[in-house]
């Protein structure tokens, strides 16, 4: 059965596009069949991060609009070939996309994929209703800060309130999706902790992305970091996520301050949930 | 300033939860109470105007939310006895 996952946060720049990349890259390659949909009409970015931007001819608008069919649009990733891309335009035009022309495609992907993943534009303009509108679970993206934090739990109002799903009475899942975190400035007080978000936000965990460069270095070069570098923190927290939205139960590793030669020696353990 | 006074900092996180706990459930209360609020108020006021003429801006409705208690505030003010309908 088909699921279409919407990769939300209401704040821009604390790492939609890089999960979507992420999460969708993990899942396709333990073998489900996904199709990234970048909703970022204007300002599409998912192409990019994928390292597929020159290889775009048409994208989500031509095919909700009728101009191509879903096959010419689809970008089949190089690297996991079970990966696609629906991308989105750099029109300018807001009203390109239609409710009734989303729904349309989404259901047309459903008979072909496993995984239908919204990467949602930032704000909580026609772009992020659409792209949550039509979905059967949430991943909210979190930063540990107060701006992030206030958005992301507005976002979580709109969830319970403007999907299909809501309307409907079903319940809508969501899951907090932590990145940017930094243990260390957490152990300091200089940074909410986990625990505090969570308490804020009251969504299950789905896992936390520890602050890393390989996360730039990923975008840099065009390739999901689950890719580029599977033994890097970060893709092992997205690739331990991917495990938990297929059902599997693996514990959540919270990233730990680097431990010293003393603790090493003494064999402490560092905090983990 | 004390060579000491970094000792004495306050650590910035907690106070980050706490404005946001507080923001929050206001924000919580009032995103939820936009429709229901004023669909109360249409109601009511429809109620009363059938016994007797009121001003739409003599019926107030307030509802709060906190962690521990909901309120749920009517304030109508009623027309002298005069304009009362016999």
């Amino acid at each position: 059965m088909s699921k279409v996952m919407v990769v939300t946060s209401g704040k821009g720049g604390v790492g939609k596009s890089t999960t979507s990349a992420s999460l969708g890259a993990a899942l396709a390659q333990a073998g489900q069949n996904v199709v990234l949909v970048d909703f970022d009409v204007g300002l599409r970015n998912l192409d990019l991060i994928m390292g597929a931007e020159r290889r775009v001819v048409f994208d989500l608008v031509n095919v909700v609009q009728g101009d191509a069919k879903l096959a010419q649009a689809l970008i089949r990733d190089k690297r996991v070939e079970t990966l696609h891309l629906l991308p989105a335009s750099q029109t300018r035009d807001k009203d390109a996309l239609t409710e009734e022309g989303v729904e349309r495609v989404i259901n047309e992907l459903r008979e072909r994929f496993d995984w239908i993943i919204c990467d949602s534009p930032a704000g909580i303009e026609k772009g992020a209703t659409l792209a949550m509108r039509f979905a059967d679970l949430a991943v909210v993206v979190t930063n540990p800060e107060v701006s992030s934090v206030r958005d992301s739990d507005r976002i979580i109002g709109m969830l319970d309130s403007k999907t299909l799903r809501a309307e409907r009475g079903e319940t809508m899942e969501k899951h907090l999706l932590l990145t940017r975190y930094d243990p260390a400035r957490a152990a300091r007080g200089e940074m909410m902790k986990v625990e505090d978000v969570l308490e804020i936000l009251a969504i299950p965990l789905l896992g936390v992305v520890g602050e890393s460069p390989d996360v730039l270095t990923a975008s840099n070069l065009g390739c999901p970091v689950t890719l580029h570098n599977p033994s890097s923190p970060a893709a092992k927290a997205y690739a331990d996520a991917a495990r938990r939205l297929m059902g599997e139960t693996v514990a959540v590793q919270v990233p730990a301050e680097k431990r010293s030669f003393m603790d090493r020696l003494f064999g402490r353990k560092a905090a983990a949930a | 300033m004390s060579i000491f006074s970094f000792l004495a900092r306050k650590q910035s996180a907690p106070v980050a939860r706490d404005r946001l706990q507080v923001l929050l459930a206001h924000e919580r209360a009032l995103d939820g109470r936009s429709d229901i609020v004023a669909q109360l108020q249409q109601e009511i006021l429809a109620v009363i105007a059938k016994h007797f003429p009121i001003d739409q801006d003599k019926v107030v409705v307030k509802l709060d939310r906190s962690q521990r208690v909901s309120t749920l505030e009517i304030d109508i003010e009623m027309p002298p006895e005069t304009s009362a309908r016999a």
